[in-house]
């Protein structure tokens, strides 16, 4: 008998389950082809890791002498300070590698074969949402190695530092899920890159990432306290220890409740983006 | 009862374009239908819309005798598709990338790692099969795309222009596994702008132009509509043309065409090779020195241009890329 057909055979594939079995599996299929994809593209993780480097190392000693956080010039207040918002900038800066990873798949016709397959609906995006997250954890744990070494430290404990990391990554997975709409909405991965990355430089800076809101013009101190991202760095503060004696926290909602509010913004990005992306990505036309 | 490929009124625009303008399609289980046309002209528009990728704006589809647009999911079960760009991821090696299409046929891991081991070997693959594809000639990421549409050995086969691209040494290749794929009753449509291709391959041709079905029929049928047979007379000496368009007019159906500059007169005829035998011996008799003569029949080329007024390869090298951008 020939290996190409099977005579007889009246239909080829075994029936899908379906459901949410297949949605989980499928997914990990694909999560695992992005993961060695990443492996076997070592230069991507080793960028992905200076630029937060990089900011660190930039914020703690050029700024650092010089933002004052709870009425003090302190550089060490303020790099731990700092290393919340530097924490949540790099799980955001995910979203770019998940929309150039789409759009790739998109341009060199993968999304088609893997349309043409009879698969769970959202896999391809579940898994490479969920690949980033990987990334984006290994990430996390270079960092905070580098934050040690330039003096940051955890002040609550060993289960609320996880917990903040929690928010984070819950945090970059949300963001994903909008580089997956991104991706999926542009023609080119270069494109995507930078359609992922523009937009994030004022929603990380007008926000209380790096300095305190109690400074900015009212209506930017609004935004930066009803802000997702300053939820998830307010949360992380707490829970590291790192908000410095005396800070004034602000009076909005999202930041006297920040992980709470944390938890609300990144399950409401994930729930609209989702939704929007798996919908473009049934319609997708390479 | 409607063949493994079945569509009617297919319609589908992009804005002012009408890729698919009102296409019927009926593909007998087991055949293979060659969709011929130029770039642009609705091939892969209409392919898409078949693997349940892209929806038409009207019309129906049937594909295995399942509904296209009511039960994708069961269609996807039963289709292999084989786009105009070899779609592999080129960081996996060759065998994970067939496991983890297999695996998303919803094969067991087990079963989908025995089955492309067994479809590296046969599409000779089995040396580079633990290489990452990036590392693959054109020819062999074909190969792979191919074998990766066969996973499951489906029961209906579609091919985007399966051998753009590709040197003859390759396209002969994957035309021997296209054949095989056939002879054990695979149902296929194939896109092709190669006249030859279509030729080679497919039982029915359908020509397509501005999303229209403009003729359909076997190549032979096809032929016969451009007007079937003629001679072909070069004749040696110039002042032999006018002797030469004598005798052929004796023979001729039709009007006799000279062209003095190259010496060449054409005429068409019926009654193949034994009235070709009739034209030199009385060329011969009178005289008339040849330096070619022949009984020419027409090529599909000769088809497209006389249907569409236009050679088939308007478009330049470039694949489809108008309808790319129209999606």
């Amino acid at each position: 008998m020939s290996v190409l057909t099977q005579p007889g055979a009246d239909t080829a594939a075994p029936r899908p389950r379906g459901g949410i079995v297949q949605s989980v599996k499928d997914s990990l299929v694909v999560a695992r082809r992005n993961l060695i994809r990443m492996l076997r593209i070592p230069e991507m993780i080793i960028f992905g890791l200076i630029q937060p480097i990089m900011f660190v190392v930039l914020f703690s000693y050029v700024f650092g002498g010089s933002i004052s956080v709870g009425g003090s010039l302190d550089s060490g207040l303020y790099r731990e300070f700092l290393m919340a918002g530097i924490f949540a900038q790099t799980v955001t800066f995910a979203t770019a590698g998940a929309g150039a990873g789409i759009a790739d798949d998109m341009h060199k016709g993968l999304i088609d074969r893997f349309r043409s397959l009879p698969m769970a609906r959202g896999a391809v995006l579940t898994g490479r949402t969920l690949a980033d997250l990987v990334q984006t954890s290994l990430t996390i744990v270079v960092l905070a190695l580098v934050a040690l070494l330039v003096g940051w430290r955890i002040h609550e404990g060993v289960p609320k530092m996880l917990a903040g990391f929690g928010l984070l990554l819950l945090l970059g997975y949300a963001f994903s899920w909008i580089g997956a709409l991104i991706g999926l909405s542009v023609r080119t991965p270069e494109a995507a890159t930078s359609g992922g990355l523009i937009w994030l430089f004022p929603l990380t800076f007008i926000s209380t990432a790096f300095v305190p809101s109690s400074n900015m013009p009212a209506f930017l101190r609004h935004i930066a306290e009803w802000n997702p991202f300053s939820a998830t760095v307010q949360a992380c503060r707490e829970l590291f220890g790192n908000l410095p004696q005396g800070y004034p926290v602000p009076d909005a909602w999202p930041m006297q409740h920040p992980v709470l509010a944390s938890v609300i913004w990144s399950v409401v990005i994930i729930a609209v983006f989702r939704t929007l992306a798996v919908r473009k990505y049934r319609s997708a036309a390479a | 009862m409607p063949g493994a490929i079945y569509a009617e009124g297919l319609v589908k625009t992009f804005g002012d374009v009408r890729a698919l303008d009102g296409v019927d399609l009926d593909v007998p289980e087991g055949t293979v239908l060659g969709l011929l046309g130029p770039n642009g002209a609705g091939k892969t528009t209409a392919v898409r819309v078949l693997t349940t990728l892209l929806r038409p704006d009207s019309g129906t589809a049937v594909v295995a005798g399942i509904d296209v647009l009511k039960q994708p999911n069961e269609v996807r079960r039963s289709i292999g598709l084989s786009g105009q760009f070899a779609a592999v991821d080129e960081y996996l090696t060759g065998r994970e990338n067939l496991q983890m299409v297999g695996q998303l046929y919803q094969m067991s891991g087990r079963d989908a790692k025995a089955r492309a081991a067994e479809l590296l070997e046969r599409f000779n693959l089995a040396d580079a099969g633990d290489r990452p594809a990036k590392t693959y000639s054109g020819g062999m990421r074909r190969r792979l795309d191919l074998a990766a549409a066969l996973v499951v050995s489906p029961p209906v086969m579609f091919m985007d222009e399966p051998t753009t691209g590709l040197d003859p040494r390759n396209r002969q290749q994957l035309w021997s596994i296209i054949q095989e794929l056939v002879a054990g009753g695979t149902t296929l449509l194939l896109t092709t702008q190669y006249l030859e291709e279509a030729d080679q391959l497919a039982h029915d041709i359908c020509v397509v132009d501005h999303g229209k079905v403009i003729a359909r029929g076997t190549s032979d049928q096809l032929k016969a509509r451009t007007g079937g047979e003629r001679v072909e007379v070069v004749v040696h000496e110039p002042e032999q043309l006018t002797t030469a368009a004598e005798v052929l007019r004796g023979f001729g159906k039709g009007e006799t065409t000279v062209d003095t500059h190259t010496r060449r007169l054409t005429v068409p005829v019926t009654g193949g090779a034994k009235l070709l035998a009739e034209v030199i011996r009385e060329l011969d008799g009178r005289g008339v020195e040849i330096d070619d003569i022949g009984l020419r029949r027409p090529t599909l080329d000769d088809v497209f241009i006389s249907l569409t007024g236009h050679a088939a390869e308007t478009g330049g090298a470039d694949g489809d890329q108008p309808e790319e951008a129209a999606a």
